[in-house]
């Protein structure tokens, strides 16, 4: 797509429809990666490809030629177990070359199951147990403060990952310190390992929660592209850390993996894998 | 303060000038005033282990993160990926146990520059029981690949420790006491990098010590000398790298080797030593003097010294022992 090393337009008017294909896009990538490995987490990747799309084509502030740009927003993701959606978009802007996708999980590889910092252009934090990464953002963001530097830092949280203590320890430092330049999204897509998170360990309400605790909160419909990309506009104008709660479906964008909650890890064989790309490839040219 | 206290009273703020061996804050300072990217995060613990001077100079450079020891890790990880060289410090206890897991995967694995100063460690707590010693914590930072780890004897080696860990990559776990430690260093000593230090020559046995035991070794040495046995005396300031070099030499000079630490006996000092001996090769008489592997009985920390032998008597005890 763009091999573009240049500052991301961020204040370009967005193509919803591009963005929306890009989504899609992802998906594809996320099915072709898992048959390296054959097993992976395609419905954590689904439920929260537009925002990928979004953030990576549009919001962040980066420079893909050069990862470590002290000025680049920060993006971390809470929910590592989605980073096979993240691999081709990085591989794409530029970060490194395609063909690292190959090597997807096999020996040696710098691309496994959750994104190791050290290994992967373009990680800023690596991840994979879940609760750490929202307080990672809090120093990242105390940093950016003691630099006087103006980037935001982002965390991308599930909403199962809400249930971790961890999380709320961040929470409550966030607001103490006022971070104005942390803003957390909650893939709320409702689904954990075990069944619905409401079932589980419900965490509702949400934004009740973190309001409570003093951020300021948005909700959103998280496979909307103009409500994604409005939204994420609107979190950099926040006066205190800012909570987007995305509602998705996990499995979203292929109708059978919609509708069963077990699709959090698994592998598709040949002929389930040609009928969930033909339907995304559908979407994308119709 | 409204009016003098009774001088037998005490309280927290009262009592940290008493505790002389807490260097770190002071050290600290003077560090951080040539290098910028020097932060302190501490858990509601400032007045407890003395940061709370750093924090008075260097206001913006101090973070508290209230009791939330976990979120401090990962928070120290956040500033360290961005540039920063983050001091944290707690209790032992919580640095090495409830937060083993941040220490791993959010500083170790990543390789994060950050220091741990793990404060009040073994059974320097006396009778706050065993919820805040720390006698696993040897045991669980040296398993963690890329992790310094260090213990400190008293003030002086806390302050030599943190110049000499000032620019090792990655991580470090600094054990560190109760700030009450008897003198081991009159002057501020100048560590090497994975280095021991011979506080004693000998020839007839080695003590390898480490913390606060290091001081018990030594005036273990000066009784037995009235008994006319030479005690080689080892300071493991450094656990992680180990100073394989110094305990094979103290193997093939001395034929006797007793380790002594504040710990649960396995995976400590005495198990990395024991480590290195059985892979030499070399042949000595080796014993470990830790505490039982169990939980330690709560009284103040020096009669509990007293009654796990680790006191000057308690080692000589121990290495007579030994030597029989």
């Amino acid at each position: 797509m763009t091999n573009d090393n240049s500052l991301l337009a961020r204040n370009r008017e967005p193509d919803l429809r591009t963005l929306e294909k890009r989504a899609d896009w992802i998906r594809l990538e996320t099915i072709r990666l898992v048959e390296i490995a054959r097993s992976g987490h395609y419905s954590s990747v689904f439920s929260c490809a537009e925002m990928f799309a979004a953030l990576y084509y549009h919001v962040l502030r980066l420079k893909p030629g050069e990862p470590n740009w002290p000025q680049r927003d920060r993006f971390l993701l809470g929910k590592g177990h989605a980073a096979i959606g993240q691999y081709p978009v990085l591989a794409d802007l530029g970060y490194f070359p395609s063909d690292w996708l190959d090597t997807y999980t096999r020996l040696g590889s710098a691309l496994g199951d959750h994104p190791d910092m050290n290994k992967v252009p373009g990680i800023d934090f690596s991840s994979g147990s879940i609760g750490h990464n929202l307080s990672v953002g809090v120093g990242m963001a105390l940093a950016a403060r003691l630099h006087a530097s103006d980037y935001n830092t982002w965390v991308m949280l599930g909403d199962g990952e809400l249930n971790e203590g961890q999380v709320w320890e961040a929470a409550m430092a966030a607001a103490h310190y006022k971070l104005d330049n942390l803003i957390a999204i909650v893939d709320a897509n409702g689904m954990g390992l075990d069944g619905t998170v409401e079932s589980v360990m419900n965490i509702e309400p949400i934004a009740e929660k973190f309001a409570a605790f003093g951020w300021s909160t948005d909700e959103i419909d998280g496979h909307n592209m103009g409500a994604v990309v409005s939204a994420f506009e609107r979190a950099a104008d926040a006066d205190r850390p800012h909570l987007i709660i995305a509602r998705t479906r996990k499995g979203k964008g292929v109708r059978f993996m919609e509708e069963t909650p077990f699709w959090h890890l698994g592998y598709l064989g040949p002929e389930d894998k040609a009928i969930a790309i033909a339907e995304i490839e559908a979407r994308m040219n119709p | 303060m409204s009016k003098p206290l009774d001088p037998a009273s005490w309280n927290i703020e009262t009592s940290l000038p008493k505790l002389s061996a807490l260097t770190m804050s002071d050290e600290l300072e003077t560090l951080a005033e040539q290098r910028p990217d020097i932060v302190v995060l501490t858990a509601d613990l400032a007045t407890s282990n003395g940061l709370v001077n750093f924090q008075n100079r260097f206001p913006q450079r101090f973070i508290n993160t209230g009791i939330a020891e976990q979120n401090m890790m990962s928070v120290a990880a956040g500033l360290a990926a961005s540039g920063f060289t983050p001091y944290v410090s707690t209790f032992a206890s919580f640095a090495s146990l409830l937060c083993a897991e941040q220490l791993r995967t959010d500083l170790a694995y990543t390789g994060m520059k950050v220091r741990i100063l793990a404060h009040h460690a073994g059974i320097s707590m006396g009778f706050y029981g065993t919820s805040h010693h720390a006698v696993e914590d040897l045991a669980i930072t040296r398993a963690m690949g890329k992790m310094t780890v260090v213990s400190a004897a008293d003030g002086n080696a806390i302050r030599g420790l943190l110049r000499a860990t000032l620019d090792v990559a990655g991580p470090v776990y600094m054990r560190i006491g109760r700030g009450a430690e008897k003198t081991v260093y009159p002057q501020v000593p100048e560590f090497s990098h994975g280095k021991f230090v011979t506080l004693r020559e000998g020839s007839d046995a080695t003590l390898i010590a480490t913390g606060i035991c290091t001081r018990a070794a030594l005036d273990a040495a000066e009784i037995l000398a009235a008994e006319g046995l030479q005690v080689r005396v080892l300071d493991a300031v450094y656990i992680k790298p180990l100073d394989v070099e110094a305990v094979v030499a103290a193997a093939r000079d001395t034929g006797a080797i007793l380790t002594v630490e504040e710990h649960n006996p396995h995976g400590g000092l005495g198990g990395a030593v024991a480590e290195v001996l059985a892979e030499a090769g070399v042949a000595t008489r080796f014993r470990r003097h830790a505490l039982p592997d169990d939980y330690a009985l709560v009284a103040p920390p020096t009669h509990l010294y007293r009654h796990y032998g680790l006191t000057g008597e308690g080692v000589a005890a121990k290495l007579r022992e030994l030597l029989a």
